[in-house]
């Protein structure tokens, strides 16, 4: 017998372990040909079964070597419990079950390098702030409550630097306001942003998909939505058609993709929505951008002007050191770019100085920040470090909360939108948190993760999949494997996107109505109470028991 | 929901006739307060129309208070009118020992200051005054402006009215303009200074319903102005930013409309003035007033105006006779008051529209 290698890796030691009922399997091979990440094969195991085959029972015992379905013990090749295997067997014959006794945390570091994952944090979930809030004051008797089915609303959010009243270039002539000079772009768009996720990052498909939700909610349902391009840029063609004004382009930290860009904006026929300058990402703050050259396709090749290789994004904006700096120096070249007539906003993860830096753009001599996005720590990201992604970053809800007091004490509230993202839609109805995040001072929000979930992701925040950094996506959605990204059908990710938007826009005036709003409740905190006191002490809101 | 309303009038009459407006449309309120700011006046005042008139309500430490104040800032009295409460048993009235209507003269140093000066130094006067009563509740000022005078009681408001002999028309206490509530603030505790109508430095307001931006309001107020304090009632923002508006934006009174109830962005793109519009709604975003209200407002220049939310949840009417028009919550009001006027030319402002009675009686209106 041989000597057993306890340090070897066994089945037991991986998190996923697969279920397989031999009985049931006809040995289609669909699952290993589903599998992407190689974790089950074909083997061959010798069985030894019991036959009786004459009128009387005689039975025997018979050997043979049999085909089956194995699972691979090797690291590499651990199942992610993507289900993909389920999923395509005819005869329900294979399944992953979560092993509790993993040891892949041991086992992962084994080469010396940091473990790289993507996907969404798996700590930091489970408590969320937003669901121990409700909206409390139901207006019935004393406001009373609007109908959501048929009063009109009017939900819109600030997209640029917003003046104060007495900032304004107005003139009156004791009859009429006329406005004489200029004022800084502001765009009124739905609350509800399409994050910034690159071509690169998802698959060119998925990428389409949004663009064309986005599109589509645009002209067919005049939802006014936005999306961001991501770092990277974006294909010369959309740049140069009347959808441009649909999207915000991104400049991040590697500034990939800008050269595209430039060039082409002397044949852009319509101004983008905006710019975001991201400096940092609430999933993996003080990471920056990492886009594996697993992934890094041809066609990201040719957009970006890069040979593949791992592209990095440093976690700042090098050369910059300060808040002042920046608002001087990137703020003003944006906006000069666009002669002014675009709005510039800035996306940081939330931090435990994001007060600091809201309050110097408040303060920001040219008035030109006109957006202060927050990225908290319940947000997804293509690649990171495992370390990153689940151990550092910061909530969204108290920061945005911070912010907006901070500016109330200033009366600057609404000068600089807010809006928040990270972990909005979590649990599936992005209507609800949004709503509540606006109600703390929240102008709109962004949400990402929950469009790649509506596009066919099954990853989740108890480690099911989130391999977006393996070039493996089994859902075609992050990947740029020629193979895998047909799987996505681009249409029906589409159509699931504008679907769920439009319930959201229902759901929208369905948390309206009850508080008698017709606008968005910006600030509106008091019609948001909590069952812990906690947070009630924190955010400011009611406690009620 | 309370009941609002406005007389103006050519002839100066008496608060009886506030009174009697408001008392028939008694379903919609609970006995529970009367306030009224009384503009132009006649009677006893007549003589001190450019004065300053402190209106209070306080104990008798309070009055001293006031008095040692007001001499020590170099204001010199003129004339006082205290009316003697009829302290007769059963009456429902919370009452303060002393109400006290005094007239000034400006602090000798002020006599030739701008009226700007004088408007800032008569808002601080009374701030200072209701800082100082405050503490340890000796009292409230209602108002501190030349030509007005401010009433406010918790109670029944026919107890009120017998208490400070509001029925009889002596002839003392007339004016030609006057705003009018009955019911208290039912939203938060019940207290003098949350009886409409609020006072601002000429500018009187009363609302009928709520306002459900009360807090996001508040909020931005308070840093816009030091005159805006209290907030004892969500409609006091109302008050405030139709004066933030009109005096210190120094905006065309129709802006008042568009800041309170913003036209929806749809609306804003098909219009010609949608640049200015734009500005307006983005950059006082705060200002904006959402929840059934409607409004009754009265300004320095004696001007009355009516408008309600954008859609029109509350009800107001406005109707006259030539000679007095008034503005009520209820068309029963009117009729008591005005029982001859021609019922057909009765103005039920629509949702987005404005109705402004000038000094000359006159009723415009424009939608918004
Ligand atoms: S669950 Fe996914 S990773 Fe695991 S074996 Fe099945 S297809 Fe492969
Ligand atoms: S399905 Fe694709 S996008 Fe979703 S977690 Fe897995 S690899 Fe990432």
């Amino acid at each position: 017998m041989e000597a057993v290698k306890i340090q070897d890796v066994s089945v037991n030691d991986l998190p996923w372990k697969i279920q397989y009922q031999p009985e049931r399997c006809t040995m289609c091979g669909s699952c290993v040909a589903a599998c992407t990440f190689n974790a089950i094969e074909v083997a061959m195991e010798r069985r030894s079964i019991t036959v009786s085959t004459g009128h009387q029972p005689e039975p025997s015992q018979r050997h043979m070597a049999t085909p089956v379905i194995k699972q691979k013990a090797a690291v590499a090749n651990a199942c992610v419990g993507c289900g993909m295997c389920e999923k395509v067997c005819p005869n329900n014959a294979i399944k992953p079950m979560r092993n509790p006794d993993s040891r892949i945390n041991c086992l992962n570091r084994s080469g010396g390098t940091t473990v790289k994952r993507g996907g969404r944090a798996s700590l930091n979930s489970a408590d969320r702030t937003l669901d121990k809030i409700v909206v409390g004051r139901i207006s019935q008797m004393t406001d009373p409550a609007l109908d959501s089915e048929r009063h009109t609303f009017d939900i819109l959010a600030p997209f640029g630097r917003v003046l104060l009243p007495h900032e304004l270039p107005l003139k009156s002539n004791g009859e009429e306001l006329t406005l004489s000079g200029h004022t800084p772009p502001v765009r009124w768009i739905y609350p509800v942003i399409f994050s910034d996720m690159s071509i690169g990052a998802l698959s060119t498909r998925a990428w389409e998909a949004v663009a064309l939700a986005t599109a589509y909610l645009n002209e067919k349902h005049k939802l006014p939505v936005r999306m961001c391009s991501g770092e990277g840029g974006m294909p010369v063609k959309l740049m140069q058609s009347e959808y441009l004004k649909y999207m915000i382009l991104q400049i991040a930290s590697g500034h990939f993709g800008w050269n595209r860009i430039i060039k082409a904006m002397p044949h852009m026929k319509v101004d983008p929505a905006g710019i975001l300058i991201k400096i940092g990402q609430g999933a993996k703050p003080g990471d920056g951008g990492l886009l594996p050259a697993a992934k890094v396709s041809k066609t990201v090749q040719s957009i970006r002007g890069v040979p593949k290789a791992d592209l990095l994004s440093p976690p700042n904006h090098q050369g910059l050191y300060s808040i002042e700096e920046s608002v001087q120096k990137m703020f003003m070249s944006m906006n000069a770019a666009f002669k002014f007539r675009v709005p510039v906003a800035i996306k940081c993860a939330a931090s435990a100085t994001s007060v600091s830096v809201y309050n110097n753009l408040l303060r920001d001599p040219y008035k030109i920040c006109g957006g202060f996005f927050i990225d908290g720590i319940q947000g997804g990201t293509g690649a990171a470090n495992e370390v990153s992604l689940d151990h550092t970053g910061h909530p969204v809800v108290s920061k945005i909360r911070e912010c907006y007091l901070a500016a109330v004490k200033q009366g600057r509230q609404g000068q600089i939108p807010l809006w928040a993202g990270g972990g909005v839609g979590l649990t599936g109805n992005a209507a609800a948190d949004a709503f509540k995040l606006i109600c703390l001072g929240a102008n709109g929000v962004f949400i990402g993760k929950i469009l790649v979930q509506l596009c066919g992701c099954v990853g989740n925040e108890h480690g099911r999949c989130n391999a977006c950094n393996t070039g493996n996506c089994p859902a075609g959605i992050c990947t740029q494997n020629p193979r895998l990204v047909k799987r996505l059908d681009i249409d029906k990710a589409a159509q699931n996107i504008v679907d769920y938007m439009l319930a959201l826009d229902s759901e929208f005036k369905k948390l309206m109505a009850p508080v008698g709003n017709s606008s968005l409740p910006v600030g509106r905190s008091d019609a948001l109470v909590t069952t812990d006191k906690a947070i009630a002490d924190k955010l400011a809101i009611q406690y009620v028991c | 929901m309370c009941r609002i309303g406005a007389i103006k009038s050519k002839v100066a009459f008496h608060p009886s006739l506030a009174l009697h407006l408001m008392l028939p449309q008694q379903e919609g309120h609970d006995n529970s307060g009367f306030a009224m700011v009384m503009q132009d006046l006649e009677g006893v005042f007549a003589k001190y129309k450019d004065k300053p008139l402190l209106s209070l309500a306080c104990t008798q430490k309070g009055a001293a208070m006031v008095e040692h104040f007001m001499e020590t800032n170099n204001f010199t009295p003129l004339y006082e009118w205290i009316p003697r409460g009829v302290r007769q048993p059963g009456l429902d009235i919370k009452a303060m020992p002393y109400y006290i209507f005094r007239v000034y003269d400006y602090p000798e140093h002020y006599r030739t200051a701008t009226q700007e000066a004088k408007e800032e130094l008569l808002l601080d006067t009374r701030l200072a005054l209701r800082e100082l009563l405050e503490k340890e509740e000796n009292g409230f000022v209602y108002s501190f402006w030349p030509d007005v005078l401010t009433l406010k009681e918790i109670g029944d408001p026919r107890d009120i009215a017998v208490y400070f002999k509001l029925w009889d028309n002596t002839g003392d206490l007339m004016a030609k303009n006057v705003v009018v509530q009955c019911r208290q603030n039912t939203n938060y505790e019940i207290v003098r200074y949350a009886a409409h109508p609020f006072f601002l430095q000429g500018y009187t307001l009363c609302a009928n319903g709520e306002n459900t931006f009360y807090t996001k309001n508040k909020e931005y107020q308070k840093s816009l102005h030091r005159g805006y304090i209290g907030f004892e009632s969500d409609s006091q923002n109302f008050l405030y930013t139709l004066h933030y508006v009109l005096k210190v934006l120094k905006w065309p009174i129709k802006y008042y409309k568009h800041v309170i109830t913003p036209l929806p962005f749809d609306e804003i793109a098909k219009r010609p003035d949608k640049r200015e519009l734009t500005a307006i709604r983005q950059s006082l975003g705060h200002l904006e007033i959402n929840g059934p209200n409607t409004i009754i407002a009265m300004l320095p220049d004696g001007r009355m105006m009516t408008c309600c939310d954008s859609k029109k949840l509350r009800p107001v009417v406005v109707g006259g006779d030539g000679t007095t028009i008034a503005i009520s919550s209820e068309v029963c009001g009117l009729n008591q008051i005005l029982p001859h006027r021609n019922q057909e030319l009765d103005v039920y402002p629509n949702e987005r529209e404005v109705v402004v009675i000038t000094r000359e009686l006159e009723v415009e209106r424009w939608k918004q």
